[in-house]
């Protein structure tokens, strides 16, 4: 019997250890992020470095995971901030009441977009990162396949089959992508252009990330998505141009904001006015060329210097509003008859 | 002296067979909460959102109404079915001739080829998606192969399901053909029939709930398996798809749960033929019947070797490849070997860390799990109490198989972070990470016990009785040590699934309980390619390692304590 108390004490000695946390001076501030890997470790030690007794333990994932799982924790919320995530998710958030109402200090010398329009406030932007085309220069020489300037060119015939781009109900970038090219065309020639992409299209990926990594490793010749994934490849040795295609683009902004309910809410508020300072600021620029601060120009290698003036006049609010609706006509368009081809 | 004695020993004997009784009872009670705290309520926390709106209110079916008014989203139940059908019916000829060699044939190296076989067992199925890609995507080696077709898309599913599937295919028919009565060929032989027709009303039916078994199994595998369709599927919809991008892609929790309640549907059904067909399934092997061993045949074992060896080539080829890439700079522009790709600090500031989060999250699932579902087993096998609460147990146990890991993922976090729920102080914690995976692979564990349990003879608890030891006693004096081995296999089962589990485990890890198997996933999809595949190749050596322990040990402690079982 002894052996029996014995082997139930170990037992429980080894469930408590693993349900306590470790102790340590420094109060744990839990942020949920879709920041790139790389980028947590600078970004952890600046904050720490910026706010003295905090420690920041990061929950990151792709965007779609982080969202979903912020949203089914909702009743009983587990992230004290969010930083580093897609605005368009942060307004789903701040809908649904979930988001605590704070204006960081220096928050108003921000570009307008960058900042949260409705009242209460509650998110700020940080940087933005842009829809773009990545070309893969190597396999393209092998087709005799020019660069495309334009959106135009996407559509032309010799691209059959070799374009890829995010599958929009799968990924927000998908959806950013669709709702860009619907506010700057218009929805009738949106449509119609998409209707022509489709054409080319291999296949819509249901991550993201994937169109630039499939297009990097030449499995494509052009990918749709978002920059940053470009410009990365393309420094690890990628025959890849990252193209912004001369109309303009969509593009996405990531913001941060405190979790309303948060046992740490003077710590996350003094984190939240370091995400706005400008050194902050300079850290973003780092890795986007679009930061929310005026003044700071730090285009990474192989970005595309134009970035800023290509931007679309993009509206979130009406984005989230009708994301249904254009899902929607978008399945009954592209999928309904996605037999394989 | 014992006339003193006796009259209180033997009233310690009724006490203690109370005891039984009562810590029976409280077993089985314990047993069946364990099970709906597990499985039943976070399952229930998810699939109750289907008859909900987006704002929580209860809405019937209108959920369902408007699945199958989508013809999009119904598409994808036909799509699910026929590749799962055309998966099934590849698997299940390839895996049947390979358990033959092994089993009927007299062929060389049988134990190096069931290795072999297994092998796809203990990678992350990511790894063979990724050298799917890299030996047929459009900058494949063997591209030529498909003559045009393209990888991603029903073909590729087909594949790498086919190739993930059939080490489980494998596993089950091996036991269906290992068992044969000598006697029937002989007559055969002795009645001068065709091979042909020996094969058709001799082996066959004595295999067919093998063959049954192992259908339902590949199918279920293949309608619920979403890393594969996710990553090669290309646009083809299929159920699980749907789920992720319900859940993932736009954060509707309520379409997500009624795919994921339709995703129960085929596996539930398969479960209950399964059921019929064990039912009418008769004893093969009478206590007369003589085991078969095979006899050599020069042209018939060259062949069975040459079949099992191409099939072989390809699984170590699939495998091969994932593992080359790891060592590789940048696929396909610059093939120098590197050992870069293994300094996972470059690609992700946890490092090395979530693979020693993974070793300790599977072994102590392996260790929790195969304690409670074992004794778990046990109480439903052996004992007569509660019969009610037993077979209540027993559907439990028999449900995760059918249930999808994103699934059961979310239902985590909706059932273990409820406010009103005392046990969400564990949420975040490694322990439900833990709790999660024995759930996840709680039905292939649970039967392997109940077959092991089942093998033993009843009489042993009787005999306990009448010599009024303690059931407990029993259990753990002449079970447990009989059945060691079985529980072996439990544990490594539970340890090399832990390991690869991503599915459901991608929702509830925390900070500081990063899995290995997630690592690879963000790897994968930062487009470090070459780091998931150097991750997923440690994942691979690191379970094979457990397995070659665990047929140390045997070797070592059992083959003596187990001599009882040959004559």
């Amino acid at each position: 019997m002894n052996r029996f108390i014995n082997a139930a004490v170990i037992c429980l000695a080894v469930l408590a250890g693993l349900v306590t946390p470790a102790a340590s001076q420094k109060t744990q501030l839990n942020i949920y992020t879709s920041l790139e890997n790389d980028q947590l470790a600078p970004f952890k030690s600046a904050i720490e470095a910026a706010v003295p007794g905090v420690e920041v333990l990061w929950t990151r994932d792709s965007t779609g995971v982080i969202t979903a799982r912020f949203l089914a924790e909702k009743d009983n919320p587990r992230a004290d901030m969010v930083l580093g995530h897609a605005a368009t998710a942060l307004l789903v958030f701040e809908k649904a009441g979930l988001l605590e109402t704070y204006k960081p200090a220096g928050v108003d010398a921000l570009k307008p977009v960058f900042r949260d329009s409705n009242e209460p406030y509650t998110w700020t932007g940080m940087d933005a990162y842009l829809g773009v085309i990545c070309f893969n220069t190597a396999e393209a020489g092998k087709d005799k396949i020019k660069a495309p300037t334009s959106w135009q060119d996407v559509i032309k015939p010799e691209f059959k089959g070799k374009v890829v781009m995010p599958h929009p109900a799968s990924s927000g970038t998908g959806y950013l992508m669709v709702g860009g090219w619907l506010q700057m065309m218009g929805e009738d020639a949106g449509w119609k252009f998409m209707d022509a992409l489709h054409e080319n299209i291999a296949v819509y990926t249901h991550s993201g990330s994937a169109p630039c990594v499939q297009a990097a490793k030449g499995e494509r010749i052009a990918g749709i998505a978002l920059d940053m994934r470009g410009a990365s490849e393309k420094t690890k040795g990628a025959p890849l141009d990252v193209i912004i295609p001369s109309e303009g683009t969509g593009w996405e902004m990531e913001a941060f904001g405190i979790v309303k309910g948060t046992k740490n809410l003077e710590l996350a508020k003094k984190v939240a006015d370091w995400a706005a300072t400008k050194a902050a600021n300079e850290l973003y620029s780092k890795t986007y060329a679009v930061v929310a601060m005026p003044g700071i120009v730090n285009y990474p290698p192989n970005y595309p210097a134009t970035a800023e003036k290509q931007m679309i006049k993009n509206d979130f609010g009406w984005m989230a509003e009708n994301r249904e609706r254009i899902l929607k006509e978008w399945s009954r368009r592209y999928e309904a008859k996605a037999a394989p081809k | 002296m014992s006339v003193v004695l006796v009259p209180r020993s033997s009233a310690l004997a009724a006490f203690r067979q109370r005891m039984d009784a009562v810590t029976i009872r409280i077993g089985v009670l314990l047993l069946v909460a364990w099970l709906f705290i597990i499985i039943a309520l976070p399952l229930w926390a998810l699939l109750s959102k289907g008859f909900e709106n987006s704002s929580g209110a209860f809405v019937g079916l209108d959920n369902f109404v408007t699945y199958f008014s989508t013809p999009t989203l119904f598409n994808s139940v036909f799509n699910s079915f026929w590749v799962a059908l055309l998966a099934t019916a590849i698997v299940i000829p390839l895996a049947f001739g390979y358990a033959y060699a092994l089993t009927r044939s007299c062929m060389p190296f049988k134990g190096l080829f069931y290795a072999i076989a297994l092998l796809p067992l203990f990678a992350p199925s990511l790894l063979s998606a990724i050298s799917l890609i890299y030996l047929f995507g459009n900058q494949g080696v063997l591209k030529t192969l498909l003559f045009g077709h393209t990888i991603y898309g029903p073909l590729g599913i087909v594949i790498a399901q086919v190739f993930y599937c059939f080490p489980h295919a494998l596993i089950i028919l091996m036991t269906a053909l290992a068992l044969a009565d000598a006697r029937l060929y002989e007559v055969a032989d002795a009645l001068g029939t065709k091979p042909s027709r020996v094969f058709r009303t001799v082996t066959l039916p004595g295999a067919k709930y093998g063959l049954v078994n192992a259908a339902f199994v590949v199918f279920t595998l293949v309608i619920t398996d979403f890393g594969i369709a996710k990553v090669i599927g290309g646009q083809f919809n299929v159920l699980a798809t749907d789920a992720y991008k319900q859940v993932v892609g736009q954060q509707n929790f309520s379409m997500g749960a009624v795919v994921g309640m339709i995703l129960l549907v085929p596996a539930v059904v398969a479960f209950a033929i399964d059921r019929v067909v064990q039912r009418r399934q008769v004893a093969l092997l009478s206590a007369r019947a003589v085991p078969l061993q095979p006899k050599q045949q020069g042209l018939r074992d060259a062949a069975m070797t040459a079949y099992v060896a191409c099939l072989a080539v390809l699984i170590i080829g699939v495998l091969g490849t994932a593992v080359w890439a790891s060592f590789i700079v940048y696929w396909p522009y610059n093939l120098a070997l590197t050992l870069k790709n293994y300094d996972f600090g470059t690609f992700d500031a946890a490092g090395w860390s979530p693979y020693f989060n993974s070793i300790k999250m599977a072994a102590l699932t392996a260790l929790i799990g195969t304690a409670t579902i074992f004794t778990g087993a046990y109480l439903v096998e052996k004992t007569r109490a509660n019969s009610i609460g037993r077979s209540i147990a027993h559907l439990l146990a028999m449900l995760p198989v059918a249930v999808p890991g994103l699934v059961l993922g979310l239902g985590y976090v909706f059932f273990f972070n409820a406010k009103w729920n005392p046990l969400n102080i564990f949420y975040g914690t490694m322990l439900v990470l833990v709790v999660n995976s024995i759930a996840h692979f709680y039905t292939v564990a649970h039967i392997t016990a109940l077959t092991a349990l089942k093998q033993i003879d009843p009489e042993f608890e009787s005999v306990s009785a009448s010599l009024k030891v303690s059931i407990w006693r029993t259990f753990r004096r002449v079970t447990v040590p009989i059945c060691m081995p079985a529980i072996f296999d439990i544990a490594i089962y539970m340890f090399v699934n832990a390991l690869t589990t991503v599915s459901a485990v991608i929702f509830l890890y925390s900070p500081s309980t990063k899995l290995a198997s997630v690592a690879i996933v963000h790897m994968d999809e930062a487009g470090f390619t070459a780091g998931a595949a150097a991750m997923a190749t440690l994942i691979l050596v690191t379970a094979l390692a457990a397995k070659l322990l665990h047929l140390a040990l045997n070797r070592l402690f059992f083959f003596r304590a187990q001599a009882w079982r040959t004559r």
